[in-house]
């Protein structure tokens, strides 16, 4: 199978490249990464992260045929020949497919993302109706692979000041949990030109996020949450 | 000394995991200062895939009681766990489950707005009566949304984070005493040397040196290579656990929660096996017994598929409901990895493995032991170990599902707030040894050095083939032997790898070189171990011993990695304030 992968090592290159493979696959291979791991026994100076292999821990986020995704749940069949891979865009290249994710971190520090509640805890747990607990569904699974985030022209802009969809995703998941006492700190946090409102309701984001997540609706959530209390 | 830079602190966590983070959580709270190492981002380690849920007797569902709860644990171990850490693990069980609902976790809920429970494995009322609610679940990603919640509570408590930091080896003095950690920053190459009162490994399992594992490609036994080599022994290593279902040909794992929702397994025949095997626990008896009858169902021909290679996993009578709503994960990697929409058609299943029972030998305050002068458990002095690396050992021969994530937060906190008690701050670093950093500056020069040799990931599947091969669900003195005489071969090619990569910058095949160092030490333990096991008892099941001994093996092993050789040592059968539960025979 072929492969036209983007390759810089800041040691050695004065600029990024683009390297072709040609990959020898076994039938066993299903997805993209089992392809990349392939590639790399032929080809160890190739660099890219990689962890569970099963799209649970964010690790392999790239960009497949001009698409943020996951290598792992990423199937070989569904990828057009030569495969081209990048860095997710936006963010600064580490080496190869690997990227330097602080920016992205920041944001999502910047939201407090954890749980307030200053209330002494009961003896046992805080009791949570399964109606509250289904508004956390879609929200709390959100692996932080940067997929989204970096689909999002805004946050190429402004990655410094624009919280991002993830950010924001995450910023949703606190307001919509009933135990949480911060809403409205969570929403002076927000309340910026930058931090929420540099969101056009593009929705790359959506487009692209492999656990099917919508930050676009917790966006549009945490707008009619602001509109509310101010009326 | 090695010209090495030194930061100190007041503790260090080699590992990210959902024990290195429930101690760093305290460490961190008590105003420690405390630096947490990882492989890969926090929320990016292994815990992050578990399923299924963690035990506690809440008694949300049905009356439950921690004293069934120990009992069922110590059944599950084939009386091979020691009972004074179980008692510790199941009494505290609801106490952290509470305290992770407290710090944000979102698990699902029942209508009285308490925790949601589900059936598992081995859990039951009253002393093996009859199945019971146990397992506390957040849908089928409960090591996922547990991960998250603690990694944010230690946003909250301001924990230090070296993320993508591999730790190398091990600083012990001349008393024996740990003082740190030599560890390698990924994004730069930097070598660095931590020094540290208290120094904790957290850095789970090694699911890795198999070849079908439901384990993380991180998952290389780092902390056990690292204890190895710096002259602990390992405990209990030839006890894996094989995991009934993992998808056929990808060994992604299918959480046994399915089962605990009513799930069932198929032969070829359609014909529900488990009821010959286990008529009273059935699909949910111990994961060993039913691997085990798994694999005889294939042996005996009827396994499913042309190659009749596989059983199946059938959930489409629980209906879309229950599976979109409890099961959705596995609804998703069930279309991903077996092309199956598991509301319609059964999974395709086999044993894989999952989890280690064995590993470092701690106590029920994480302090690392190992005999010394006749004493079985003397504590080497400012080495700590929780979570999967560990064995303190509540999982003895078997471990029972949800009891893994349970035993992190049980004893990562423990040993946290045990290293808080010590009053680190107000103790002085010991001095380090002249040849503090070496070891792993010889490691880092050897591949360095080495212009051509072995293929990393060659070398590294050998090993894997040879373990898959010799040391699986079934197992005999000759297959033993043979993988013994297999494993020391490919330790010589080991030796002889290279590396083309010699990039400073982010460089993941030294990293993987590096990780095999301790694939090799992992590897080595467990079928030695395995080899001088001459009986069958919980995951280690001998064609040849069929039967356990008591008489000759109710006693925990030690490898050491100097002579590769084994000893041994009582099992704790005295719990901390509870009756014994004396051995007994174990059926389901
Ligand atoms: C698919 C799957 C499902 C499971 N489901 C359940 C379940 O439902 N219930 C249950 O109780 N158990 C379950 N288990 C078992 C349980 O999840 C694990 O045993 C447990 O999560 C291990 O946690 P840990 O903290 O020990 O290690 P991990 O979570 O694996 O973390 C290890 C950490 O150590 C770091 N590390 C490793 N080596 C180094 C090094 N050299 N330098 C620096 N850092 C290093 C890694 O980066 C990582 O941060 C499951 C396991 C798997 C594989
Ligand atoms: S919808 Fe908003 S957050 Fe999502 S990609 Fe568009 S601008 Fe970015
Ligand atoms: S919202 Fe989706 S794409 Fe964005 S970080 Fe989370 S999981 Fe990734
Ligand atoms: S390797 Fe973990 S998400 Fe792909």
């Amino acid at each position: 199978m072929k492969f036209r992968v983007y390759r810089y090592d800041p040691e050695s290159d004065a600029a990024p490249y683009v390297e072709d493979y040609d990959v020898a696959l076994e039938s066993t291979d299903r997805m993209l990464l089992d392809a990349l791991i392939r590639l790399k026994a032929v080809d160890d100076t190739f660099s890219f992260r990689r962890s569970c292999r099963e799209g649970v821990c964010g690790s392999d986020a790239m960009n497949i045929n001009g698409k943020n995704g996951l290598a792992c749940i990423t199937n070989l069949k569904e990828l057009k020949e030569p495969v081209e891979l990048r860095p997710l865009p936006g963010l600064p290249v580490i080496r190869d497919l690997i990227v330097d994710m602080s920016q992205f971190f920041k944001q999502y520090h910047s939201i407090k993302p954890y749980l307030v509640n200053d209330t002494p805890p009961p003896e046992k747990e805080r009791l949570q109706s399964p109606e509250d607990r289904d508004e956390l569904d879609g929200l709390y699974e959100c692996i932080l692979c940067a997929c989204c985030s970096t689909a999002c022209p805004s946050f190429w802009w402004n990655p410094d000041k624009f919280v991002g969809p993830a950010g924001l995703l995450q910023a949703y998941r606190f307001i919509a949990d009933s135990r949480d006492h911060a809403t409205s700190e969570r929403l002076d946090n927000l309340e910026d030109p930058y931090r929420l409102f540099r969101c056009h309701t593009i929705m790359n984001c959506i487009d692209v996020c492999p656990k099917g997540l919508n930050p676009t609706k917790a966006i549009v959530k945490i707008r009619d949450s602001m509109v509310k209390r101010t009326v | 000394m090695s010209g090495l830079p030194v930061r100190k602190f007041d503790a260090i966590v080699i590992g990210a995991g959902g024990s290195g983070m429930r101690a760093s959580l305290q460490l961190a709270e008590a105003g420690l200062s405390v630096a947490v190492l990882s492989k890969v981002f926090p929320t990016r380690s292994h815990t992050v895939a578990a399923q299924g849920g963690i035990g506690a007797s809440l008694g949300n569902m049905a009356e439950d009681n921690w004293l069934w709860h120990m009992y069922d644990t110590i059944k599950g171990s084939d009386w091979l766990g020691d009972q004074d850490a179980i008692e510790y693990m199941c009494k505290m069980a609801p106490q952290v489950v509470y305290e992770l609902e407290h710090f944000g976790m979102p698990f699902d809920r029942n209508a009285d707005g308490t925790i949601y429970q589900r059936p598992f494995g081995g859990h039951m009322a009253n002393f093996g009566e009859k199945p019971v609610q146990r397992a506390c679940a957040a849908a089928d990603r409960t090591g996922h949304a547990m991960l998250h919640t603690l990694y944010q509570r230690n946003v909250r408590a301001r924990t230090q984070f070296f993320v993508e930091w591999m730790a190398l080896d091990l600083v012990r003095d001349a008393d024996g005493d740990v003082l740190g950690v030599t560890a390698l920053e990924m994004e730069t190459g930097e070598v660095m040397l931590l020094q540290a009162k208290a120094t904790m490994l957290a850095t789970g399992g090694a699911g890795r040196i198999f070849a079908a594992s439901t384990n993380a490609f991180i998952n290389t036994g780092d902390g056990l290579g690292m204890a190895a080599r710096a002259g602990i022994p390992l405990e209990d290593m030839e006890f894996w656990q094989f995991h009934p279902t993992g998808v056929a040909g990808a060994g992604v794992l299918i959480t046994e929660g399915v089962r605990g929702e009513g799930g069932i397994l198929l032969n070829c025949n359609g014909e529900r096996f488990m009821e010959r095997y286990a008529p009273n626990a059935k699909d949910l008896a111990s994961r060993d017994v039913v691997s085990r009858s798994m694999d005889q169902e294939i042996k005996e021909g009827r396994g499913c598929g042309p190659d009749k290679d596989y059983v199946l996993l059938k959930l489409d009578h629980l209906g879309p409901e229950v599976i979109m709503k409890r099961l959705p994960s596995i609804r998703e990697i069930a279309l991903k990895f077996a092309n199956v929409d598991c509301i319609k058609e059964p999974i395709p299943v086999v044993p894989t493995i999952h989890y280690q029972m064995g590993g470092i030998p701690t106590n029920i305050h994480g302090q690392v032991v190992a005999p010394k002068n006749s004493e079985p458990n003397e504590v080497v002095h400012g080495l700590y170990a929780v979570g999967e690396c560990a064995c303190v050992s509540v999982h003895g021969a078997n471990r029972l599902g949800t009891n893994s994530l349970l035993d992190l937060l049980v004893f990562g906190r423990a040993a946290g707030n045990f290293i808080v008690d010590q009053a680190l701050k107000t103790k002085a670093h010991k001095t380090l040894p002249k040849d503090a950093g070496d070891r792993a500056l010889a490691r880092l020069a050897r591949l360095d050095g080495a212009a051509s040799g072995e293929s990393v990931p060659v070398v590294a599947n050998d090993i894997r083939k040879a373990m898959q091969a010799h040391c699986g669900v079934f197992r005999n003195q000759q297959l033993l032997d043979e993988g013994v005489r297999k494993i020391t071969e490919l330790e010589q090619r080991v030796q002889r790898i290279a590396i083309r990569d010699k990039s400073r910058t982010f460089n993941t095949a030294r990293v993987e070189a590096l990780e095999l160092d301790n694939l090799i030490e992992t590897a080595k333990a467990t079928i030695v171990s395995a080899a001088a096991r001459r009986e069958s008892r919980g995951a280690q099941a001998r064609s040849d011993y069929p039967d356990r001994d008591d008489t000759n093996f109710l006693k925990h092993t030690l490898w050491y990695r100097s002579g590769n050789r084994v000893e041994y040592k009582p099992v704790n059968l005295k719990p901390l304030s509870v009756e014994a539960f004396p051995p007994k025979a174990r059926t389901y």
